[in-house]
Formats: structure tokens, C-alpha cells, sequence
């Protein structure tokens, strides 16, 4: 344990975060996650966190060391999508019992090992630990190291029990055991001088696949992404990129900068989200890739790329902005999709009425004021209360959040839009921001809202209330008024 | 009498099995005004309300005594006390249900212990109704925790009673059940005049309706004085074998004796069910129910074309596998094969030759062969790949809309269940061709050979990925076998999702 203490720490003091660039020594020291309030907590754990940020490569057995609750209670629930493998969609656990938890749950372990690799013959297992096999002192560095030796096979630890934190560090406990364990142990069959990594997306509902496109036109190969629809031997290899583009920062910010101290390969932060977003990120893919000597037709390539999709998504857009114009949305999501966000649905004429900070750093919260002017409403903290409220009054048309919201705005008969992991459409890029739009516009227009918004008949009030009039045999329709 | 078989193997592969604390807490959402709390890590809860709300599609109110490492090592008291505090301020329930998880059972705390302190230091928590149940994620399944909490709900609350008001009925509902089906099972109910009160009930709280105000607690489901008022009561009613515990318990308490119905899907399931209550209240069954019966009667009839001789292959929790297989079984179809999650004295009953305590892995190398694949909504990527239709049912269902609302139960449900599991051979029915008989007796051969549970080791690799052994002639014909379910099903180009 003593050495998952170790990576927490320092894990926590991450030189690469700008949030941790503006603490003294000592909060560094501290750690960034902030003391759950037992009765009043939401999210994930730390287990989870790496299950996430692993679990989209795709030729890999995700083994979970722990008992039934860890897998049994949450697997194939997350959207990450492949393009070959599926194997990474198969739920593997040690499901431990009451013995393991008696006589250690290694031996279980080891021979669990076996049987994934006998049956189903990975790329790699990855094995999970969990809060229960932590507490009894199960080694799974142990047992991986000597599965990995005898069924000649890599075996990789991911040390990061729930009970180490959140969702969060988790994250990036599963950034590290990729460092320790996978980065750098294969070698590519070659390279080229347009190679990158792309770090920190999951290719949720095939998001990689609305930029890889891109990519693809200007020459540009994905060495590695990290690690949405990637394969155990890409992400072996990916040591060999020339540059890489981070892009949920606060996620797997550790990679990048590790990355570049081990292999000298530069970084950058960036979002493709939204249109001006997605541009910078391809301009900036690009200059990295020209300062590590790609030849320098890459720039003036790109440039005629977005000027030219830049221009089709707009076009594409045009037809919203009469609908949409004026329309307001509540905006409840973390970090970098905020501000990247925010600035698009603007571009179409709506206004945003509110947006969660809660996981933006100080930097994202200086972008949102300067996209959003200084009167943004920011919210830190919103109670599921606070926030039906704010619906039920009609503060806003629209309410963008992750799945867990989508019932207080739902119940409040307002229009919601899934924005988070477990969503079912892929918003990356010129064509996903088109689709957003899309998507909010049919949100928006769809008629149900007038129909569930009116009483029933017997519960409208007094003599305002329309008349119910039905049609009858002999004479005048009948006109019902109800008290 | 089945077999009944354990796993030989370490590692359990897709599984059909989800943990005891989760099964806890949703009975506790069958309670009104009820705050469920795991006492366990953050990620114990944040898993099962995922899990809830991609089920329900609804709001799951679910809270976490967020134990980190230290706390855990230290024991929970504290967290347990800050959380109660917390919700009891915020939420301002009417009933905490409180269950462990693996990670406090492993480290031992004594919850009960902690919850007597608690009071005598906190006095605004000395009169809010708490119930706690132990349910170590490391034994037993979500089946054992939901019985478990309606056990340790009656133990808590009810009280035992003088007088016994005449018509009034307990009924304790098991996990199996749905919204729809408690709906239906208190609608027969009150049909007979008289007066059910239902534990847990889901039909109140999860059934998707949508309620004036926003409430941070379950709203809907049995109320705390009916539960103290259930001493009074006639009769206990228990509804799935694992409700006969807490239904002993209530007459251990209270001395209101218990009957059983183990299931309720089906003709005779249903005629012993409406013959109890006629003799129970002394009224004639209502003219609705004898023509739903005839209804089901000719459901029956037009139905068993199509499901007699069929091969199912069923995966669920003990009572819902009993109560799909025994109707199945009575309608002519063969259970090929039988997997659940944990121990139950229904299982040596189910009508099968083997059941096994596995997982989906297990149920997709014993379903090869079989025309329908029934388990919950993880079956998907198993159904797609054996190509044969798929029921969803149990929990979770994902990935299909009004899981609350499927009805199961009563003449009406088990008429409906028999037509849709008709309609989808019948939409799964292939034409006969100039080759349809061609290989017949060839292929007949392994098919029987397929049949007889040579499973162990698919020939089918698994999607996408280089299957080390269990090449087709390891010893296993199924590949022949597949053959011939080609042969005999050309027509069965849709893939059932």
C-alpha cells in the first residue's frame, strides 16, 4: 500500500496542472481532492476513474479483482465504441467470496488470469484492484508480475482502489500504470514525421471518428490515441510519436507531461469542441509537427482545410440561427466542454444563461468570462433542488448535462440534452458541432413540451380554462367546462 | 429434480450476477420517503444508482457514507453519524435504510453498535426510523440483499398488534416483480374487498410518473405507519420464495401466520392465487378475472404451436427463473439451460436437468442450440452472437424502453408474456427451401450430441478475438451443431439485439 500512497502523492503534485501551478507547497502537499461529505456525495471512486480512462482499449481482457459489486453491478455500461476488437466489452471479475476474503484472494487471481488468457487469448490483461482485495493486502503487482513471466503474456497492475479517491485520480492512477507498465515496451515497424498521440479521449459513441478524418486528409497518423479505440501494442508504441495533443486535461494530464520529460515529445492542450476549437487544435497538431521537421507544406495544408470545413459548418449551421436565436441553456458540465461549448451555441444565437465550474480550473473560468462577458453566471454548485427550480421557472429553454440531471429537467417538463460519457451521439469536430445543434434544435422544437406542459382537463383552473368540445349527433357540438 | 451446480471456475465471465447492497437499497426505494444509504465507498453507490437510472430512467435517490482508506481502517462510526446528519437536514426523510458493503464487512464494522451510539449522542436522529442490513458485497446476490432488507424492515418496525382488522393483508413483494406487476398483483387483490399493504412497494415510488415537486427521497411506496400497522394484518402474503424469511419473521414478531406463492406467471399460478383470496375474503372471484382467465385459457391454445418443443435458455435470479421456466415448462418448451445467480430452495424444482450458479459466459456456451436466450439486458452481446431472439428480463434492462411497466403476473401478464414470446418465433420462423431437408439427418445427429451439454468450451470464438484453444474439434461438435441450427433456420438473417 505503501507504494499507492507514493503515486497518490504524486499524482496530486502534477507540475503539469495549472490549477497546481497557483498552490503553495503545502496545499500541493495536500492533494486536489476535496474531503467527501458522507450523506451528501456524488461521482464515482477511484476504481472507476481507471476503469474509464483503460477500459476503451479495445484487445485487452479488463480483469476486476474485487467482488461482484465492482463489475457485476456496472459493466459494458459506458460508450466507448471500437473499430475492431470487442473484447474490451467483455466483463471479466475475480468476484471474490467470503474464503479469499479469509485466505487472500491471490491465488484466484492468478488462475482467473489463466483462464482469460486460455479462453480468450488478449492483447494484454489489465487487472483491476479494488477497495476489498487492497484491505486484505492482496499484491496484484505480485501476482501480475509472475503471471506476466509465465504465460508470457504482458499483465498489467492498475492500482487504484476506490477507496484512494475520485473519479478523478483514478484517472490518472490509470495514466500512470500505463507509464510504469505499457508506454515504451514495443517498438513501432516505422515511423513518420506525422505521428501523434492524441491523450485523454475515450472515442465515446465514435467521437475519434468525427476527427480522424480530418487527420487522415492532412496526412496526419494517429500513432497512438490514448485510449479510445487504441490496441495494447499502439499504446506500447506510442513512445514514438513526434507530437501529442491533450485533450480532457484534467484527466490524463499526467501522460502528456511525463511523456515529454521520458521522450521529448511535445504537448498541447486543446478541444474539439466546437468549431473555432476543433481549428485550433488541428493548427496547433500542425505546428508541433513542423517544429519536430515535418515538411512545411503541413501549415499552409491545414489552413485550406479549415478555412474550407469551417466554412461548410457554418453553412450548415445557418439554418439554425432563426430557430434558435434568443433560446437560453443551462449548462452543466466539467471543465474544458464548457467554455469550448459555450462559444458555439453563441455562434448560433443562443444565450447561455448558466454554466458549472465546479471542474473548470482558473483558467477555463478566465475563458468563460471572457466569451461569456463579465456578468456569466458560473455556478460552483448546484443542488438537483436548486437546479428544478431554476427550470420550473422557466429560467431556461434548455438544460445540457450528463445523465444524472436528466430528470430534474425532465420532471420539470424542460427540454435536456445529454452531454456526458453516457451519451448516445458524438459531438466532436465540425460535424459534431453541427449535430449538437441538430440535436438541441430538435430538443427544442419537439412538440411534446406543449403537450405535457397543459393540465389535464379537470385540473385547469376556473373559467380561463378552455373548453372541451366534442363533436355529437343532433345539433351543437357539446362544450364541456369542467370546475 | 434439477442438479444444482456451482462454477468450478476463478474467474467469472460476463456476469449475470449483480451484489447484495444494491438489491438492499432498492427495496428501500419501495419505501416512502425513504433515503437509501450504502455504507461503503463512493463508487459502491455512484455504480448502483447508474445502474437504477439507466433501468428506471429515473431520478434514484441513493446516498454513500463515502468511506475512504483511512476511515475504513479507523471504522465508520463517524461517517455513518455525519451522513445521517446530513440527509436527516437536507433530504428530511421519513425512513433511513442503511446497508454495508464488502469493503466495511471486510473491515468489520458493527453497525449496530454504531447506530445505538449515534442516537444516544444525537437526539434529533433519536426519533427518525432507521433499519440497517448487513449485505457484504463477497456473499450471496442482489436477490439475498433485497430479502434481506424487507427482513430487517420488519424487524425494525412492525409492531406486534392486540387486534387483527378483518380484510386486511400483508404482502411481501420480491425483487422479480415489477411496478406493473405489484400494480396488477394489489388490483386482484383489492378485487375481493380487501385491503393489501405492500413490502416493498415499487409500484409507488419507481413507476415513472411525474410528481408535482422535486424531492430528494423516494416519493411513493409503502408508508412507515403502514409498515408498524402490518402486526394487524390477517394474513402475510409472500410473493417469491425469497420473501419467506421476512414473512417468518412477521409472524415471529406478530403472529400473523404467512402463506406462500412462489410465483404467480401462469394458469394454475394464478387459479391457487385467486382460489386463496375467494376462500380468504368469502367473495366469489370477479367476473374480470374469470374472463381473463378464459382469455389466457385460449392464449394458451393459440400460442402452443409455436412454443411447444422450443429450447429456451434462461438466465436469472432464483425466483424469476422459476417463475419463467415452471410457465415455459407447462407450455411445452424445454429449458435447455438454467443459470443463476445464487442458492435457493426453488432451483432443484426448476424443470430442467441441470441449474447453474454462473454467469452469462456459462449461459452462452450452454445456450448453443437453443431458439430464445431470456436474461437481462448484458445478454445482448451474447444474443447477437449465438443469432437467436433475445427477451430481456430481470434487472437491469438498459436498453429497452418501460422496464417497470412489463407485466409478468396474473392471468393478464402471463397471457401477454405468451403472446410476445409466440410472436418473436413466429417473427423468427424461416420458410421451407429446396435444400431445407437435404442435410437434415446429417446434421441431426450432433445437434442431439449439442443438446446433451457438451459446452464447456465454445467453438465460436469470442468476437474479435484469437481464441487460444477450443478449436471445433476439441472435443466439441457444437460447430456441426451450428450447422445445423443454419440449416434449419436459413431465414434467420435478422439479428435480435
Amino acid at each position: 500500500m505503501s507504494s499507492l500512497k507514493e503515486k497518490v502523492q504524486q499524482v496530486f503534485d502534477e507540475p503539469g496542472c495549472g490549477k497546481n501551478q497557483g498552490k503553495s507547497e503545502k496545499e500541493r502537499k495536500k492533494g486536489c481532492t476535496k474531503q467527501l461529505t458522507p450523506g451528501a456525495a456524488a461521482g464515482g471512486c477511484a476504481f472507476d476513474g481507471a476503469k474509464i480512462a483503460l477500459q476503451p482499449i479495445t484487445d485487452v481482457a479488463h480483469l476486476v479483482h474485487g467482488p461482484i459489486a465492482c463489475e457485476g453491478n456496472s459493466w459494458d455500461n459506458r460508450g466507448a465504441k471500437s473499430s475492431g476488437s470487442m473484447l474490451y466489452r467483455t466483463g471479466f471479475t475475480t468476484d471474490i467470496r467470503e474464503t479469499d476474503i479469509v485466505y487472500g484472494g491471490e491465488k484466484r487471481l492468478f488462475r482467473s488470469i489463466k483462464e482469460v488468457i486460455d479462453k480468450y487469448n488478449p492483447a494484454a490483461v489489465f487487472v483491476y484492484q479494488t477497495c476489498v482485495t487492497a484491505l486484505i493486502g492482496d499484491d496484484i503487482e505480485a501476482v501480475c508480475k509472475a503471471a506476466s513471466a509465465k504465460f508470457n503474456k504482458p499483465v498489467i497492475p492498475v492500482n487504484s482502489p476506490g477507496f484512494a479517491g475520485s473519479k478523478n485520480l483514478g484517472n490518472k492512477l490509470a495514466g500512470e500504470a500505463l507509464l510504469d507498465y505499457v508506454i515504451g515496451t514495443e517498438e513501432p515497424e516505422y515511423t513518420t514525421p506525422y505521428d501523434i498521440n492524441i491523450i485523454g479521449e475515450y472515442n465515446l459513441s465514435g467521437e475519434l471518428w468525427q476527427v480522424k478524418p480530418l487527420l487522415d486528409r492532412l496526412g496526419i497518423r494517429i500513432l497512438a490515441c490514448i485510449s479510445g479505440d487504441a490496441k495494447y501494442h499502439e499504446v506500447a508504441r506510442s513512445h514514438r510519436a513526434k507530437a501529442a495533443m491533450m485533450v480532457c486535461s484534467k484527466a490524463m494530464v499526467n501522460i502528456g507531461r511525463k511523456m515529454e520529460e521520458r521522450y521529448g515529445i511535445p504537448f498541447f492542450e486543446g478541444s474539439f469542441y466546437g468549431i473555432s476549437d476543433t481549428s485550433d487544435a488541428i493548427r496547433q497538431i500542425a505546428r508541433l509537427l513542423v517544429s519536430r521537421d515535418a515538411p512545411i507544406d503541413l501549415i499552409d495544408r491545414t489552413e485550406h482545410l479549415i478555412s474550407q470545413e469551417e466554412t461548410r459548418a457554418w453553412i450548415r449551421l445557418e439554418q439554425y440561427k432563426p430557430r434558435l436565436a434568443g433560446k437560453r441553456v443551462l449548462l452543466i458540465t466539467g471543465g474544458v466542454k464548457s467554455w469550448s461549448v459555450v462559444s458555439a451555441l453563441q455562434e448560433v444565437g443562443m444565450e447561455v444563461v448558466g454554466t458549472s465550474v465546479k471542474k473548470s480550473t482558473a483558467e477555463d473560468k478566465e475563458r468563460i468570462k471572457e466569451i461569456m462577458g463579465d456578468d456569466a453566471h458560473m455556478i460552483d454548485e448546484l443542488t438537483p433542488r436548486e437546479m428544478y427550480k431554476m427550470l420550473k421557472e422557466a429560467q431556461a429553454d434548455i438544460m445540457l448535462s450528463g445523465g444524472r440531471s436528466q430528470f430534474v429537467a425532465l420532471k420539470a417538463k424542460m427540454p435536456w440534452l445529454d452531454i456526458n460519457q453516457e451519451r448516445h451521439h458524438a459531438y466532436a469536430g465540425y460535424e459534431g458541432m453541427v449535430d449538437l445543434v441538430h440535436e438541441i434544435d430538435k430538443a427544442l422544437h419537439n412538440p411534446i413540451w406543449t403537450h405535457v406542459r397543459k393540465p389535464a382537463p379537470w385540473e385547469q383552473a376556473g373559467d380561463g380554462a378552455e373548453p372541451i368540445v366534442i363533436p355529437r349527433t343532433g345539433g351543437a357540438a357539446l362544450s364541456l367546462q369542467l370546475h | 429434480m434439477a442438479k444444482v451446480l456451482t462454477s468450478k471456475k476463478a474467474c467469472s465471465v460476463n456476469p449475470l450476477k449483480m451484489s447484495q447492497p444494491i438489491g438492499a437499497a432498492l427495496a428501500f426505494m419501495g419505501l416512502n420517503r425513504c433515503m437509501p444509504i450504502l455504507h461503503g465507498s463512493q463508487g459502491c453507490t455512484s455504480f448502483g444508482l447508474v445502474l437504477f437510472v439507466r433501468h428506471f430512467r429515473e431520478a434514484i435517490p441513493l446516498q454513500t457514507t463515502a468511506m475512504n482508506e483511512v476511515t475504513t481502517i479507523l471504522g465508520g462510526m463517524e461517517n455513518i453519524e455525519q451522513a445521517l446528519l446530513n440527509i436527516n437536514s437536507r433530504a428530511k426523510p421519513e425512513i433511513i435504510g442503511l446497508a454495508s458493503t464488502g469493503l466495511t464487512e471486510t473491515k468489520g464494522d458493527d453497525v449496530d453498535g454504531y447506530l445505538k451510539l449515534i442516537r444516544t449522542r444525537r437526539p434529533e436522529l433519536a426519533s427518525l426510523p432507521i433499519v440497517y442490513v448487513s449485505t457484504p458485497d463477497f456473499k450471496d446476490a442482489f436477490q439475498d440483499g433485497w430479502a434481506k432488507a424487507v427482513s430487517a424492515t420488519v424487524e425494525a418496525f412492525v409492531e406486534p398488534l392486540q387486534s387483527r382488522a378483518p380484510g386486511s393483508v400483508n404482502v411481501l413483494a420480491g425483487s422479480h416483480l415489477t411496478a406493473a406487476d405489484i400494480e396488477e398483483v394489489r388490483e386482484i387483490i383489492e378485487s375481493f374487498g380487501l385491503r393489501p399493504a405492500i413490502l416493498p412497494d415499487l409500484s409507488g415510488s419507481l413507476d415513472g410518473h411525474v410528481p408535482d415537486e422535486f424531492s430528494p427521497t423516494t416519493i411513493g411506496g409503502t408508508r412507515i405507519e403502514e409498515i408498524r400497522a402490518m402486526g394487524g394484518a390477517e394474513v402475510t402474503i409472500a410473493i417469491g420464495s425469497q420473501m419467506w424469511s421476512a414473512a417468518l419473521a412477521l409472524e415471529m414478531k406478530a403472529g400473523v401466520p404467512c402463506v406462500l406463492f412462489d410465483r404467480l406467471t401462469g394458469l394454475e399460478a394464478n387459479d391457487k392465487f385467486l382460489a386463496y383470496l375467494a376462500t380468504l375474503s368469502g367473495r366469489p372471484v370477479a367476473a374480470r378475472y374469470r374472463r381473463q382467465r378464459s382469455q389466457l385459457v385460449d392464449a394458451m391454445l393459440d400460442a402452443h404451436f409455436f412454443l411447444g418443443g422450443k429450447k429456451i435458455a434462461i438466465g436469472a435470479e432464483p425466483d424469476l427463473l422459476w417463475s419463467l421456466s415452471s410457465w415455459l415448462a407447462e407450455m411445452g418448451c424445454g429449458i435447455s439451460a438454467a443459470v443463476t445467480t445464487t442458492q435457493s430452495p426453488v432451483l432443484e424444482n426448476i424443470p430442467t436437468d441441470e441449474v447453474l450458479l454462473g454467469d452469462l459466459e456459462d449461459l452462452e456456451a450452454r445456450a448453443a442450440g437453443a431458439d430464445l436466450l431470456i436474461t437481462h439486458s448484458h445478454g445482448r452481446q451474447a444474443a447477437q452472437r449465438l443469432n437467436i431472439p433475445f427477451l430481456r428480463a430481470g434487472i437491469p434492462c438498459f436498453d429497452r424502453l418501460g422496464a417497470a411497466h412489463r407485466l409478468y403476473v396474473g392471468y393478464r401478464g402471463t397471457r401477454d408474456l405468451t403472446f410476445e414470446i409466440g410472436n418473436m418465433f413466429i417473427a423468427n420462423s424461416h420458410e421451407n427451401r429446396p435444400d431445407t431437408w437435404v442435410k437434415a439427418e446429417t446434421a441431426d445427429e450432433p445437434r442431439a450430441q449439442a443438446a446433451a451439454g457438451c459446452s464447456e468450451k465454445r467453438s465460436r470464438g469470442h468476437e474479435g478475438s484469437v481464441r487460444h484453444s477450443g478449436s471445433p474439434a476439441g472435443g466439441c461438435p457444437l460447430r456441426l451443431g451450428e450447422e445445423s441450427r443454419d440449416l434449419r433456420g436459413l431465414a434467420r438473417g435478422a439479428s435480435f439485439r
